[in-house]
C-alpha cells in the first residue's frame, strides 16, 4: 500500500470505483474503459459519471450493444499492450460474452505457453434487490470462478471496491469484478489517492469464538447485522468477508473454522454448485474437519430465477433472519 | 465483385503484368513462392507425422489455400498483427514462423511455439505479430478489432489482418466486429478465406448472400471478392485495404474464394462434396499457377524452381528432426502458465 490517507473521508461504493478508474487512467495512459452508455450517460449505475469529460471519448469509449464483440475487443487490446477495463451494463449480459471470457481471455496465456498475458479487467454489476427481475439480477460469479485463468473478486465495501479495482488494473492477468448493485450507494471510508487491496485475501470483519460465517459481497453486511443481533443473545460470531472467489483464501477460512468449530456460508448466488459449495468442500477436506462441532451449513439463493415482486425477490436470497436462524440452529445443537 | 468496389491499381503504362509482378521485386516474389511451398510441404509433413503417430489430437490442413495466406501477408511487417483460425498453419508460416518450432508444437514438445500447451489449433508467434490461431470459429474477429484499437490508441501505423473462414461469417462475432471496426475506423483488414464449406455445410446452404464480401455494405466498408487461388489477386486486394487502413480510413473486407484439398479435419470422410469438384479445384492449384506466372514473366526457370523446392525439402526435414529430438514438457509443469508467474 502506498501512502494512503486514512482521514475519515466517505465515498459511495460507485464513487470509490470511479475514483479508482480515474487514478489508474491518470497514472497509466494504457488504461481505458469501454462499455455500454459509459460516456455522457455516465453508466447505467453512474459509475463512470463525468469521466468522459475528463478523459475524452477515446479513453471512455461507448460501445454498441454488442457484448461478445465488446469483450473480445477488450481481449485484443489487452493482448497488444493496452490495459482495458470493460464494463458490462448488467452482469447478466456477460452471458452473451462467455466465449471471449472463457475461451479466449482465460486461456490465451496458457494456450500460448506463457508467451502473452491478458491484463484485462471486467466489471459486472450483479445481484438482486432492484426489482429488475430475472434477467437483470443474477449472481453468476461461480460460473467464472470455475475457470482457471481468471481471477474473480467480490468487493463488499467502498474501500475494497477502490483498492481491488486498482489491484486488478495493475494485475497481469484477467480479473473479473462482481459489484453488487445495491452496494453502489453504500457509503464508507475511502482514503484519497492510490492504494491497492491484495487479490486473493479474505478479511475477518468481525472476530468471535462461537461460529464462522463466510459471506460474500452484500451478504457480508447482512452477516454483520445478524452478528449484532446474535450478540444480544450471547452468541458471538466471526464474520469472514470472502472478497475473492478465485483464488480463494483457504488459509484465512480454515484458520477461522479451526477457531470456532462451526461454519455457515452465506452467498446470494444459487445455493447448489455455488461458491458456498466450494468453501464447504474445502473445509471438509482440510485439517479443520476435525475441529467441526456441527455440520457445515450453506445459505444461498433459492433454486429459482429472481422474481419481480419485491416480497418474492427478498424470499429467494438469504436475509438477516435466515442467517440468525441458521446460526442458532448450529450453536444450540451443541449447547 | 461486391457492390462496394475497392480502389484498383492502375497498371504502369505498357505493363500489363498482374499486380504482384508490378508491385514486388523478383526477390520478394521468389520468397513468396518459397513460402507457398513451405506451407504445402509443412502440411504434408504434418499429415504424414500424424499418420505415423507422432501427432495426436486433430488438425485442419490448408493445402490448396496457400495463396490467400501468403498473398495477404506479402506487404506486412513484423509489427503488423494477424489473427488466425483453426486452419492456421499457413498464416503462421506466411507471417514468418519457423517450421521447426511449429512441428515441435504439433509433437507436443517444450520447444514448440506454445511449449506443447496449444498444439495445432493455438499455434502463434507473437514475436512476428501472429496473435494466434483459434479453436473457436469467429473467436479471432473481435480480438483483431481490439488489436486494431490498440494500434490506433498507440498511434502506430501498423495494421491487423484478421483471417477467418466462410463458416465464421454467420457468427454474431463477425457482425459485431465489422460494425465496431467501421464505426471507429480501425486499421483492420478482414480476410475471409471462403473455401466453400463450413465443415460439411456449403455456403449456398449456410449463407444468404452469394458473396460474403457483399456483407461489407452493411458495415459501410469496401468489400471485394477475389480469386483466392491467385496470389496476385489476393495481394492486390489486401494491398489496397492495407493502404486504406494505414491512412486511417478504416477497415475493409476481402473475400478470397479458394478450396481446401483435404477434408475439414482428420475425421472427414468427404461425404458432402464430389470427387469431380475436388479434382476441378486441384487443377486450379495456386502453387502451380504462380509457378507458371513466374516462368512466363521471366523471374524463375525450372532450375530456379527446383532449387527452391530442394531448399524447402531440407528445411522441412530439419524441422521434423528438430521436433523429434526436442524434449517433452515436464508433467509437473502441467498447470504452469495459467497465470503470470
Amino acid at each position: 500500500m502506498s501512502e494512503a490517507k486514512t482521514a475519515g473521508r466517505e465515498l459511495s461504493y460507485a464513487q470509490a470505483i470511479q475514483e479508482a478508474i480515474a487514478i489508474a487512467m491518470e497514472r497509466d495512459e494504457r488504461v481505458f474503459l469501454m462499455g455500454e452508455d459509459v460516456g455522457v450517460y455516465g453508466g447505467a449505475f453512474q459509475v463512470t459519471g463525468d469521466l468522459v469529460h475528463r478523459f475524452g471519448d477515446d479513453r471512455i469509449i461507448d460501445t454498441p450493444i454488442a457484448e461478445l464483440g465488446g469483450a473480445g475487443v477488450a481481449v485484443g487490446a489487452a493482448l497488444t499492450g493496452m490495459r482495458p477495463i470493460y464494463e458490462f451494463q448488467f452482469s447478466d449480459f456477460a452471458t452473451l460474452a462467455m466465449e471471449q471470457i472463457v475461451n479466449q481471455a482465460a486461456k490465451l496465456r496458457f494456450m500460448l505457453g506463457g508467451a502473452v498475458s491478458v491484463p484485462l479487467v471486467m466489471r459486472f454489476p450483479a445481484g438482486s434487490g432492484t426489482g429488475a427481475a430475472a434477467q437483470h439480477s443474477q449472481s453468476l460469479e461461480a460460473w467464472l470462478g470455475h475457470v482457471p485463468g481468471l481471477k474473480v473478486l467480490q468487493p463488499a465495501t467502498p474501500y475494497d471496491a477502490k483498492g481491488m479495482l486498482l489491484a486488478a488494473i495493475e494485475d497481469p492477468d484477467p480479473v473479473m469484478i462482481y459489484e453488487h448493485k445495491i452496494l453502489y450507494k453504500m457509503k464508507g471510508e475511502v482514503p484519497e489517492g492510490h492504494y491497492t487491496v491484495p487479490i486473493g485475501k479474505a478479511l475477518v470483519r468481525r472476530e468471535g469464538p462461537d461460529a464462522t460465517v463466510v459471506a460474500s459481497s452484500i451478504m457480508v453486511h447482512k452477516a454483520l447485522d445478524a452478528a449484532e443481533k446474535l450478540a444480544e443473545e450471547g452468541i458471538d460470531l466471526e464474520v469472514v468477508d470472502l472478497r475473492s472467489v478465485r483464488p480463494m483464501d483457504r488459509e484465512t477460512i480454515i484458520r477461522s473454522v479451526m477457531k470456532t468449530g462451526r461454519l455457515v456460508c452465506v452467498y446470494e448466488g444459487v445455493k447448489t454448485l455455488g461458491v458456498g459449495a466450494e468453501i464447504s468442500a474445502m473445509v471438509a477436506e482440510s485439517e479443520a474437519f476435525d475441529y467441526l462441532d456441527a455440520p457445515i451449513l450453506r445459505l444461498g439463493g433459492a433454486e429459482a430465477p429472481i422474481p419481480y415482486n419485491p416480497e418474492l425477490e427478498k424470499a429467494v436470497v438469504p436475509q438477516v433472519p435466515d442467517i440468525i436462524a441458521a446460526v442458532r440452529q448450529l450453536v444450540r445443537k451443541e449447547r | 465483385m461486391s457492390s462496394t468496389a475497392a480502389e484498383t491499381i492502375a497498371p504502369l503504362s505498357g505493363d500489363n503484368r498482374p499486380f504482384a509482378f508490378r508491385q514486388f521485386s523478383p526477390e520478394t516474389l521468389k520468397t513468396a513462392l518459397r513460402q507457398m511451398y513451405l506451407i504445402r510441404r509443412f502440411e504434408e509433413g504434418a499429415e504424414e507425422s500424424y499418420m505415423r503417430g507422432l501427432i495426436h489430437g486433430t488438425m485442419h490442413l490448408s493445402i490448396g489455400q496457400e495463396a490467400s495466406a501468403v498473398g495477404s501477408c506479402l506487404a506486412l511487417s513484423d509489427t503488423d498483427q494477424i489473427t488466425s483460425t483453426h486452419r492456421g498453419h499457413g498464416h503462421c508460416i506466411a507471417k514468418g514462423a519457423e517450421v521447426g518450432r511449429m512441428f515441435a508444437e504439433f509433437f507436443g514438445k517444450e520447444t514448440g511455439y506454445c511449449r506443447g500447451r496449444g498444439g495445432s489449433m493455438h499455434i502463434a508467434d507473437v514475436t512476428k505479430g501472429n496473435l494466434g490461431a483459434n479453436g473457436i470459429v469467429g473467436g479471432g474477429l473481435p480480438i483483431a478489432v481490439g488489436a486494431a484499437l490498440s494500434m490506433k490508441m498507440q498511434k502506430r501505423k501498423d495494421v491487423v489482418v484478421c483471417f477467418f473462414g466462410d463458416g465464421a461469417n454467420n457468427e454474431g462475432a463477425f457482425h459485431e466486429s465489422l460494425n465496431m471496426a467501421a464505426i471507429w475506423k480501425l486499421p483492420v483488414i478482414f480476410v475471409c478465406e471462403n473455401n466453400k464449406y463450413g465443415m460439411s455445410v456449403s455456403t449456398e446452404r449456410s449463407t444468404a448472400v452469394a458473396n460474403i464480401a457483399e456483407r461489407a455494405v452493411a458495415y459501410a466498408m469496401p468489400g471485394v471478392t477475389v480469386d483466392g487461388n491467385s496470389i496476385s489477386a489476393v495481394a492486390e486486394a489486401v494491398h489496397v485495404a492495407t493502404k486504406r487502413a494505414r491512412a486511417g480510413e478504416g477497415p475493409s473486407l476481402v473475400e478470397c474464394k479458394t478450396y481446401r484439398h483435404r477434408g475439414h479435419s482428420k475425421s472427414d470422410r468427404n461425404r458432402y462434396r464430389t470427387k469431380e469438384e475436388i479434382a476441378e479445384w486441384v487443377a486450379k492449384d495456386p502453387i502451380g499457377r504462380f509457378e507458371t506466372e513466374l516462368k512466363d514473366y521471366g523471374i524463375l526457370d525450372e532450375a530456379g524452381i527446383a532449387a527452391i523446392r530442394d531448399s524447402v525439402e531440407t528445411e522441412i526435414a530439419n524441422g521434423i528432426e528438430f521436433a523429434k529430438a526436442s524434449p517433452m514438457p515436464d508433467p509437473s509443469e502441467a498447470t504452469r502458465y495459467v497465470y503470470s508467474d
